[in-house]
C-alpha cells in the first residue's frame, strides 16, 4: 500500500462528515419515521418528544451533508460530476425529500396548535423522513456496487436508471432506513424523562434493531449474488476484519443495553455501530472513490487545492467543534 | 424546451428562490440583535417582544433558506457537472469555508431560537451576534465564487484547459470587493426596508402602537443607511463591469454601437435584430460620465463582440433599469427618513412617509432579483467569463424539463405557504395578553409537553 497522502486525508474528512451526518441527521430522519408510526395512548406525547428533540439541532446536523458535498466537488471533482450525472434521478428525489422534510417540520412547528393544517404538515414531514433515507441509501448502494460510471450513451434507462435500480441498492436503502430509525429510537429513550415514553421507544428500538439485522443480512446476501465488489471488500479484505469486530460487538452491546434498560450504554453502542458500518464500507472500497475504476488519487484535485482545503478544515474545526459542543451541552445533556 | 434551456431555467429559479431567504438570513439576525441589545440596556419589554417575534419569522425563513441552499449545492453538479469539474478545485475553497459559516449560523440559530430560557441573557445575545456575523460571512463567501465566474483569476488557460491553479488568487477576483460589498448592503437594505414597510403599514392603521414604532425605528436604523450607500456601491460595481465585462455593460445600457460621449439610456426596449432601441430617453454623455467619470470617454458597444457572444440584451437592460429605478427610489426615501429624524419629527406621525415606506417594502427584494438577473444573464453565453460556455457545462442527462417542472412546482407551493404562514402567524399586532406573557418560540413546537 502506498503511503497515505493528502488525498487520503481529505477523503478521511469526507467519511468523517458522512459518519457525523448519519449519526446526527440520520437520527433526525429516524425521528420523523417514528412520528409517522406514533401509536398507542401516548401518541401525541411521542410526537412532541420527537419534535422537541429535533427542533434545535436539525439544521446544524444537516450541514454535515453540505460539507460532504462541498468537499467532494472541491477535492474530487471528477467523482462528483460522475455521481451527479449517473445518480441524477435519485439525488433529485433526495433533494425533494430534504426540502419537504425541513420545510414541513418548520411549518408544523408554527402552524396553529392542533389544527388540521398542523396535522397535514406533520404528515408531510413524517413521510418525507421515511422516503429520503431510502433514496439516500440507494444512491450510496450504487456507489458501493460500482455502478457509477461515465454515461455510455446507450440510452436513458441504461445510463440513468439501471445504475441505481437493483435489488442490492434497494436493500441498502432499506438498511439505511432501518439504521436511522434504530438510532432515533435509541436516542429518544435517553431523551424522554418519563418511563412510559421510554418504554415506548425501547420497544421501537428493539424492533428497529431487528430490522437493521435483517436488512444487513439481506444486503450481504445480495452483495454476494450481485455485487462481487462489495462482497469481496466486506469479506475477503484483511482491513475489514477489525471493523467487523467493532460493529458486531457494538450491535450486541446495543441490544444488551436496550434489553436491560441501560439507556446510556444503549446510546453509545449504536453510534459505535454506525462508525463501524460507514468506515467498514469506506475501507472496503479503498483506494477507490468510485469503484471499480476511479481511485482517490485519480480523482484528486491538484495538490494546492488539497493543501488549502486541509488548512481550511483545520481552521474550521477550531470554530466548529466548540460551537457544536456548546449546542449539544445546551440542549442534549 | 431544450435541455440546456431547462437547466438554465432550473438554476435561475432555484437561485431566485434561495436568494430571498438568504437575504433574510443575513438581515434579520442583525435586526434581532439590535432589538435584544436594546432590551438588555433598557429592560423595555417591547424590545424583547420584538426580538422574539422577529425570531419566529426568521426561524421559518431560515429553514426554507437552508433546504433551498442544499438544493443549490447539489444542483451545481446535477445541472452543471462540466462547470464543477473545471472550477471545483479553484473555487471550492470559499465554498468549503462557507460550509463552516453555515455550521456556525445553524448552530447559533438553534441556540438563539430555542435557548431563551436555557442560557444567560448575555450569552443569548452573543449567540445572536454569531448568527448575524456568520450569515453575512456565508453570503460573502458565495458571492466570491460568483465574482470569480464574472472575472476569473488564479489560473492559466492552456488549450482550453485550466492549469497552474491558485485558489487564493481566485478569491481575489477584480469583481470580488465590488460584488460582496454591493450584495451585503443589498441584504441589509432589502430586509430593513421590508420590515420597515410592514410596520409602516400597520402604523397607518394603529398610529399609536409603540410596538410598531419601535420596530420601524430599528428596521430603518439598519435599512436606511444601507439603501443610501447602495447607489454609490452600484456605481463602483458598474465601473468594474465596464472594465472587466464590457459586453455585459453594453447589454445593461443597450449600447449597440461603440461611442465616444455615450449617452445614458433611461427606459427603452432594445431590439437585437435591428440593433436599435425604441422608446428610450437619452441623457447626453451620461453613460461615459458614469462608467468612466469622463464625459468624453469611449464606451465599447455590442458591435465589439461577435453576435453569438451577446447576452439577451432586452432582459439585461430592463433588469438593470428596474434595479437602478428601485434603488434610486429607496435611496430617496432613506434620505427623507434621515431628514425627518434630523428635524426631530416622529416618522410614525408622518402618514405620507409611512405610505412611501409601505410602498417600498418589496423594492429591495425586487431589486435583488433584478440585479442578479443582470449579473447572470449578462454573463451569458459564458458560465465562467471567457473560459467556459454554459452550453459546454450542462449535464448530458436528458429530460431536464421534468425536473424543472418538479422543482418549479415545489418552489411555487413553498413560496405560497411561506407567505401565508408569515401573514397568518407572524405579522400581527400584539394583543393585550401578549404583553404579560413571556413567550418562548420553543413552546409552539411542543404542544403536549406543557400539558403533561
Ligand atoms: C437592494 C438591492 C439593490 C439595489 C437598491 C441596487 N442593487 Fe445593484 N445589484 C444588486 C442589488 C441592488 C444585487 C442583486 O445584489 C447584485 C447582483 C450581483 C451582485 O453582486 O449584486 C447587483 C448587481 C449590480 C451590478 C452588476 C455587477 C456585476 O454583474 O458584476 C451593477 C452594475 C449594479 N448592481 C449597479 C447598481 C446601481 C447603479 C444601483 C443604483 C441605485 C443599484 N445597483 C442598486
Ligand atoms: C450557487 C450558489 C449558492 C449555493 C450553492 C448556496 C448554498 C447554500 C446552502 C447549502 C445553504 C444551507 C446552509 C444551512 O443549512 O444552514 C445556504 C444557506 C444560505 N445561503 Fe446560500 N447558496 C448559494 C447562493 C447564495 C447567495 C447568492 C447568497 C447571498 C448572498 C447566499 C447566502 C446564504 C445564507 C445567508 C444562508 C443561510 C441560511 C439562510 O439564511 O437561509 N447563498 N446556501
Ligand atoms: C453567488 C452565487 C451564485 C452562483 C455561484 C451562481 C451560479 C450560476 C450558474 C453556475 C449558473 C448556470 C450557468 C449559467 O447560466 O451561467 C447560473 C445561472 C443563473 N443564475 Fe446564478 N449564481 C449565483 C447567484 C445567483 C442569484 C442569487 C440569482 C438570483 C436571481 C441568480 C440568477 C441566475 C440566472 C437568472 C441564471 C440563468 C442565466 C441564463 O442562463 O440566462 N444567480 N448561476
Amino acid at each position: 500500500m502506498p503511503p497515505l497522502g493528502l488525498a487520503d486525508l481529505v477523503a478521511g474528512a469526507v467519511v468523517l462528515g458522512l459518519t457525523a451526518y448519519v449519526l446526527l441527521a440520520g437520527a433526525d430522519f429516524g425521528g420523523g419515521v417514528w412520528d409517522l408510526f406514533a401509536s398507542g395512548p401516548r401518541r401525541e406525547h411521542q410526537r412532541s418528544l420527537i419534535a422537541h428533540a429535533i427542533a434545535p439541532v436539525w439544521e446544524a446536523n444537516h450541514v454535515w451533508l453540505i460539507l460532504v458535498i462541498v468537499l467532494l466537488f472541491t477535492c474530487f471533482p471528477p467523482a462528483f460530476s460522475r455521481l451527479t450525472i449517473a445518480l441524477h434521478v435519485p439525488l433529485s428525489l433526495v433533494l425533494l425529500g430534504i426540502v419537504l422534510r425541513g420545510s414541513a417540520f418548520i411549518f408544523r412547528s408554527y402552524a396553529p396548535e392542533y389544527s388540521t393544517e398542523q396535522r397535514s404538515w406533520g404528515r408531510v414531514f413524517a413521510i418525507a423522513s421515511l422516503v429520503t433515507p431510502v433514496l439516500l441509501g440507494v444512491a450510496l448502494g450504487a456507489i458501493a456496487a460500482g455502478q457509477v460510471n461515465r454515461p455510455s450513451g446507450r440510452g436513458f434507462v441504461e445510463d440513468y436508471l439501471a445504475p441505481w435500480a437493483s435489488p442490492f441498492t434497494a436493500s441498502v436503502g432499506a438498511f439505511t432506513l432501518a439504521l436511522f430509525a434504530f438510532l432515533a429510537a435509541v436516542y429518544l429513550t435517553v431523551e424522554s424523562r418519563e418511563s412510559d415514553l421510554q418504554e415506548d421507544f425501547r420497544k421501537r428500538a428493539l424492533a428497529a434493531g431487528g430490522a437493521v439485522f435483517v436488512t444487513a443480512f439481506l444486503t450481504l446476501l445480495l452483495a454476494w449474488r450481485e455485487s462481487p465488489l462489495v462482497w469481496h471488500g466486506l469479506t475477503a479484505s484483511a482491513r475489514a476484519i477489525p471493523v467487523h469486530l467493532v460493529t458486531g460487538t457494538a450491535a450486541i452491546l446495543a441490544f444488551w443495553g436496550l434489553w436491560s434498560r441501560r439507556y446510556r450504554v444503549a446510546r453509545v453502542a449504536p453510534a459505535a455501530q454506525v462508525v463501524g458500518i460507514v468506515w467498514g464500507w469506506a475501507l472496503a472500497q479503498y483506494p477507490y472513490i468510485l469503484p471499480p475504476t476511479l481511485t482517490l488519487q485519480d480523482a484528486a484535485a491538484p495538490h494546492i487545492t488539497l493543501k488549502l482545503v486541509s488548512i481550511g478544515l483545520g481552521v474550521g474545526a477550531v470554530v466548529l467543534l466548540p460551537s457544536l459542543w456548546y449546542l449539544f451541552r445546551v440542549f442534549k445533556r | 424546451m431544450s435541455d440546456l434551456f431547462a437547466a438554465r431555467s432550473q438554476m435561475a429559479i432555484s437561485l431566485a428562490f434561495h436568494i430571498l431567504f438568504a437575504v433574510v438570513g443575513i438581515g434579520m439576525p442583525l435586526l434581532m440583535v439590535v432589538a435584544e441589545r436594546r432590551w438588555l440596556a433598557t429592560k423595555d419589554p417591547i424590545d424583547l417582544e420584538l426580538a422574539k417575534r422577529w425570531s419566529k419569522g426568521t426561524a421559518i425563513l431560515f429553514a426554507v433558506g437552508a433546504v433551498s441552499g442544499t438544493v443549490l449545492s447539489f444542483e451545481l453538479g446535477l445541472l452543471w457537472p462540466g462547470f464543477m469539474e473545471l472550477a471545483g478545485p479553484l473555487i471550492g475553497l470559499p465554498f468549503s469555508l462557507e460550509g463552516f459559516a453555515f455550521f456556525t449560523e445553524a448552530i447559533f440559530l438553534g441556540i438563539y431560537l430555542y435557548g431563551w430560557d436555557r442560557i444567560p441573557p448575555r450569552a443569548h445575545l452573543l449567540a445572536g451576534v454569531m448568527v448575524a456575523v456568520s450569515g453575512a460571512v456565508s453570503g460573502i463567501f458565495v458571492v466570491l465564487v460568483n465574482a470569480w465566474m464574472n472575472a476569473p483569476t488564479g489560473f492559466e488557460l492552456v488549450n482550453g484547459a485550466i492549469t497552474n491553479i491558485d485558489p487564493i488568487k481566485a478569491l481575489q477576483s477584480p469583481a470580488a470587493f465590488q460584488q460582496t460589498l454591493h450584495m451585503t448592503l443589498a441584504a441589509y437594505a432589502a430586509t430593513g426596508f421590508a420590515v420597515a414597510g410592514i410596520h409602516a403599514l400597520l402604523l397607518l392603521r394603529e398610529p399609536m402602537n409603540t410596538f410598531h414604532r419601535r420596530a420601524l425605528a430599528i428596521a430603518l436604523l439598519v435599512g436606511a443607511p444601507a439603501a443610501l450607500l447602495q447607489p454609490i456601491s452600484g456605481d463602483i460595481s458598474a465601473r468594474n463591469v465596464a472594465r472587466y465585462q464590457p459586453a455585459k455593460l453594453a447589454a445593461m445600457e443597450a449600447l449597440f454601437e461603440t461611442r465616444r460621449s455615450a449617452p445614458l439610456l433611461l427606459g427603452g426596449w432594445p431590439d437585437m435584430e435591428t440593433r436599435t432601441v425604441r422608446y428610450g430617453i437619452e441623457i447626453p454623455a451620461g453613460l461615459s460620465l458614469l462608467a468612466a467619470h469622463d464625459p468624453d470617454a469611449e464606451i465599447a458597444g455590442l458591435d465589439q463582440f461577435p453576435r453569438e457572444d451577446w447576452p439577451h440584451v432586452p432582459t439585461v437592460h430592463v433588469a438593470f433599469q428596474v434595479m437602478v429605478g428601485l434603488g434610486t427610489a429607496m435611496a430617496l426615501v432613506a434620505l427623507w427618513v434621515i431628514w425627518t429624524v434630523a428635524r426631530r419629527r416622529q416618522i410614525a406621525e408622518h402618514p405620507l412617509l409611512l405610505k412611501a415606506l409601505a410602498v417600498c417594502a418589496p423594492f429591495g427584494f425586487i431589486a435583488i432579483e433584478a440585479g442578479w438577473t443582470v449579473t447572470e444573464v449578462g454573463r451569458q453565453p459564458w458560465v465562467v467569463h471567457g473560459v467556459l460556455r454554459t452550453a459546454d457545462a450542462v449535464t448530458p442527462m436528458p429530460g431536464l424539463t421534468y425536473t424543472l417542472a418538479g422543482f418549479t412546482l415545489l418552489y411555487v407551493l413553498l413560496g405560497i405557504v411561506v407567505v401565508w404562514m408569515l401573514y397568518s402567524q407572524i405579522i400581527k399586532s400584539p394583543r393585550d395578553q401578549d404583553w404579560h406573557r413571556i413567550y418562548s418560540p420553543a413552546a409552539a413546537t411542543r404542544p403536549a409537553t406543557e400539558a403533561r
